[in-house]
């Protein structure tokens, strides 16, 4: 017999006669609404991550800022990132085509992305892999993430979130920089992922 | 029946590896400082969820209902996983989950894997199958690395390393790194954020070349066939993301049924373990994700049997958050390592006896390493309720022949009423020669408690004697 179907023989043995339960959902489930700009600033703020509220003809000048104060010559540029967004930057736009090695992330200075999902409620981003975003490595390999958030793309709670999100892609829930807890539970910013986040909210 | 294998060797009972602890002054300190610490933001962030008691409900439901349609979940699962290009493997036991991963492994050409925290992996002791085979594994999460430099063994779920402070950890660092590939520092300090960048840098060339990865999984949806971990530091997403070959070891009872259900159990888990309102990082991926090969190994390794228990089964519930240890007085106390198994706390109490049975001197004594608070089971975010399980398996556990003798004579006593009288009378007159402690085998019951002042006179001769008090 093969370890399949013994395992599962050995589940149905041990179910036999059990009953089955009835599942309430009486949380909140998703919210429908916008999320909270505000809030999610303060949440993301909350993880010790640099945040700023901008508007949209704001976003190119703030871009440039936030990457000339960090120092950040070689900055890796998803395909799809809105070109207008970095036409104010003095920076080498570096592109992952061909796909550029863990070595060759490892060299660059920062990586500029937008999102797929912010969560007001949790102060967290999540990528997607879609366009302005790249493949997941771009993102964790680089010191230096700035994520560009549109409000359109915040929503309120971890139900919402979830019901926009397509599982089919590879995703990744981020919420601060970097971090551990394992040294007596204090928390120390900045290990293997990024060890600075920067986000730029555009109202 | 073969003995479930859960990581560590079952040897002294419970009360003999706590006196011990108890006794270790820096273990005290470093443990009281952490759970406390861990316990009050766990509170806040629960506190802050307005729905935290219905989020409670859902997650202890739907993963009841899993359970009862696991067969059927397991099978979608496998489906799922298949569909997105994928390989899923089953193992009934450790010894075959280890066989499969090493098989894998060697298919690749690789002698070095990068593994992320995974209890799975610690249960059935892959990392020492491995090496058997010529394969070294590399703990990345940075407390499992603190316990494989420091040749140690885990003492808690989430924070394997608790039970050390910095200067410990300064030193296992200074000393151990270079043995492992890139030496720590010469100038490393004990503050925190030093030893985090020591860890980071050790690791960092080890990610960026590593063709292998091993991990377990928190979650694993049928639905979708979509895996999801948990994480903090980012070594999770360098595993989950750089090797070309992913292999992940994932106990059956991780399977969710539906995409929606992460909505529950990604408010339940980050609050609970870390105390978060999220953790980090969380990353999901589905079959082989961005070209990269991905094996799935599903893991019985004694979940079955498990599962047949029905007040036991309820522990096939458990997220792995952590939460019950942190709470624990009889952890705080004695630490992990007392539980004998990568188990250890609450969780452990009732999840060891069961997956490796009873036949040790240990496992019989672990559903007693408890004071039956319920503290355990008011934090549990799918709220097992862990006093239950340990006093059914008191019951089951087998007992040693002074208590059933002892049990049998008084057994004998209560029977008829004259007896007792009997009984008591003797024991009025002779109270001056009571031993404060019972002799020989039944000592065992006064180690941990007094034994009570016979009274002169019984209550019901009291009763005979005044009339209740009127004469
Ligand atoms: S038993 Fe409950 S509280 Fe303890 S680790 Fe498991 S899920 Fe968390």
């Amino acid at each position: 017999m093969s370890s399949r179907d013994l395992i599962l023989g050995r589940v149905r043995r041990a179910l036999a006669g059990v009953p089955d339960v009835e599942i309430t959902r009486a949380y909140r489930g998703p919210s429908d609404k916008p999320g909270d700009i505000r809030l999610f600033e303060e949440r993301v703020r909350d993880y010790r991550a640099v945040v700023h509220l901008v508007d949209e003809p704001g976003v190119a000048e703030r871009v440039a800022r936030s990457l000339a104060e960090r120092g950040a010559r070689r900055v890796v540029v998803p395909a799809g990132f809105p070109a207008p967004w970095l036409a104010a930057a003095d920076v080498e736009a570096v592109a992952d085509d061909p796909p550029l090695s863990a070595a060759e992330l490892d060299a660059v200075d920062g990586v500029i992305t937008t999102c797929a999902v912010a969560i007001a409620e949790t102060g967290t981003i999540v990528l997607d892999a879609g366009p302005g975003q790249g493949r997941r490595a771009l993102t964790l390999v680089p010191d230096y993430h700035l994520c560009v958030v549109r409000a359109a793309e915040v929503v309120a709670n971890v139900p919402d979130a979830v019901a926009r999100l397509v599982p089919a892609r590879p995703l990744t829930w981020i919420s601060g920089p970097s971090a551990t807890s394992d040294i007596e539970l204090n928390r120390v910013e900045g290990v293997h992922g990024p060890r600075t986040l920067e986000v730029l909210i555009v109202t | 029946m073969s003995v479930t294998f859960l990581g560590m060797p079952a040897e002294r009972p419970f009360p003999r590896n706590a006196a011990r602890a108890v006794r270790d002054s820096q273990l005290r300190f470093n443990l009281r400082k952490a759970t406390r610490t861990i316990r009050a933001r766990r509170a806040s962030v629960v506190a802050e969820a307005p729905d935290w008691a219905e989020l409670r409900e859902a997650g202890r439901a739907i993963k009841e209902h899993t359970l009862r349609n696991l067969d059927r979940y397991l099978v979608r699962l496998e489906e799922a996983v298949t569909a997105a290009g994928g390989h899923v493997h089953w193992a009934a036991d450790g010894d075959e989950a280890n066989r499969i991963v090493a098989g894998l492994v060697k298919a690749t050409g690789e002698t070095e894997v990068v593994k992320v925290k995974s209890m799975a992996t610690q249960e059935i002791g892959l990392n020492e199958a491995l090496h058997e085979q010529g394969i070294t594994a590399y703990e990345t999460d940075l407390a499992e690395l603190i316990v494989q430099l420091g040749d140690d063994r885990p003492s808690h779920i989430l924070v394997p390393a608790i039970h050390r402070n910095r200067a410990e950890i300064r030193e296992i660092f200074a000393e151990h790194m270079a043995g492992w590939g890139r030496p720590a520092p010469g100038d490393l300090t004990d503050e925190p954020a030093a030893l985090a960048e020591a860890a980071r840098l050790h690791l960092r060339e080890r990610f960026l070349k590593t063709k292998v990865a091993i991990s377990g999984a928190n979650f694993a949806i049928a639905e979708t066939g979509t895996l999801v971990v948990l994480e903090s530091e980012g070594n999770g997403r360098m595993c989950l993301t750089l090797p070309r070959t992913l292999i992940s070891v994932v106990g059956i009872e991780k399977v969710l049924p539906a995409w929606r259900d992460l909505e529950v159990f990604l408010q339940l888990l980050p609050r609970s373990s870390t105390g978060e309102r999220m953790n980090p990082y969380t990353s999901m991926w589905t079959g082989a994700a961005e070209g990269q090969e991905f094996h799935l190994v599903l893991l019985d390794n004694g979940r079955t049997g498990v599962l047949a228990d029905e007040v036991g089964r309820q522990a096939l519930r458990c997220i792995r958050c952590s939460a019950c240890l942190n709470v624990c007085p009889v952890y705080e106390r004695t630490g992990g390592h007392a539980y004998g198994s990568v188990y250890p706390g609450p969780i452990g109490a009732i999840l060891t006896p069961q997956l490796r049975g009873m036949g040790s001197e240990l496992d019989r004594s672990l559903p007693y390493a408890s004071s039956l608070c319920g503290a355990c089971y008011e934090v549990c975010p799918v709220a097992i309720d862990i006093p239950s399980v340990l006093v059914d398996l008191r019951a089951r556990a087998p007992h040693p022949w002074p208590e059933r003798a002892g049990m049998a004579a008084a057994g004998w006593v209560f029977e008829r009423s004259g007896r007792l009288a009997r009984l008591q009378r003797a024991g009025g007159r002779l109270r001056r020669l009571m031993p404060r402690r019972l002799p020989g085998p039944l000592g065992g019951w006064t180690d941990t408690r007094d034994l009570p002042e016979v009274p002169k006179e019984s209550f019901r001769d009291w009763w005979d004697r005044t009339d209740g008090g009127r004469r």
